[in-house]
């Protein structure tokens, strides 16, 4: 496999749905080429860091409203 | 030998609790729907406003989302989790308000990558653990100023895929493409975002 194969499966790769035979294939790569290895851990990373940050808490005006709507429709629904 | 560990998991927890509520909620106990609300609200939002980049649009999406599943609480079967039901719901009030507002910018499918136009530029070592060189408020801000650069094709699978978690098939379900494409739009979008992270996040860039 070359750095394009690696770019191809790259998605693949880091969701774990490879198959086995193409797998080893593309880690076989990784072992000796830097460029490649790098941008896989930095993707890897990238994921990562997304998933993990928290979303900030609403906004208060957002939430004040959000609230009241829901305040006004949920009371009707259950009249 | 020890005991074997029996304290349930975190995960368990919350889903056994949120089970109760929903149970709750569609008996018609509003408190219980109004706690769901408390408990997801800030997510459901950052989904919305990661889907749209707008934000009048995201607080109407996340409205009618949170209302839209109150009235359709008593067909919630409860095969999945309440929270990916109503993560659903938000994308698809997200998704009509972003093509209302771009009706040009989402399409509907595309060929598969060959992998020949994408291979990175800068390439360096981010080191194990670079986002703890940031604060978390300025995190936040990399990050999204870094998404909302994304054409909303590609961040929107990204927020699917990778920030919500929710399976390829499901991901092409929901945005009524197939699944080379939502690989395709993922694997474009991941790179993207490497792209503009590397500045960040390269090993040795100061503070």
């Amino acid at each position: 496999m070359n750095c394009k194969g690696i770019i191809r499966e790259l998605t693949d790769y880091l969701d774990g749905e490879l198959p086995l035979a193409i797998k080893a294939e593309l880690e076989q790569h990784l072992i000796g080429c830097d460029d490649c290895r790098i941008v896989v851990d930095s993707t890897r990373k990238t994921i990562e860091i997304f998933c993990r940050c928290e979303p900030v808490p609403l906004p208060e005006d957002v939430r004040s409203r959000l609230h009241s709507v829901l305040r006004r429709h949920l009371g009707k629904a259950t009249n | 030998m020890s005991a074997p560990e029996t304290k349930p998991r975190e995960s368990t927890i919350v889903r056994e609790d949120e089970s109760a509520l929903v149970a709750a909620a569609k008996s018609g106990n509003i408190e219980a729907f109004e706690e769901l609300v408390s408990r997801y609200e800030s997510k459901i939002f950052r989904l919305a406003m990661n889907i749209t980049r707008n934000r009048e649009d995201a607080e109407d999406a996340m409205q009618d989302a949170f209302l839209k599943s109150y009235s359709h609480l008593k067909n919630f079967q409860g095969d999945s989790r309440f929270y990916t039901w109503l993560v659903r719901i938000t994308v698809n009030e997200a998704l009509m308000r972003l093509r209302k507002r771009r009706p040009n910018q989402v399409s509907l499918d595309e060929p598969v990558e060959t992998g020949d136009d994408l291979m990175p530029r800068e390439i360096e070592d981010w080191g194990p653990s670079p986002e703890q060189r940031y604060a978390q408020r300025e995190l936040g801000t990399i990050l999204s100023e870094v998404i909302e650069g994304l054409e909303p094709d590609y961040r929107t699978v990204f927020v699917l895929r990778d920030i919500e978690e929710l399976s390829t098939e499901e991901t092409a379900n929901l945005l009524g493409i197939s699944v080379p494409a939502v690989k395709s739009r993922l694997l474009r979008a991941r790179l993207k975002l490497r792209d503009r992270l590397n500045k960040y996040f390269r090993k040795g860039e100061p503070n």
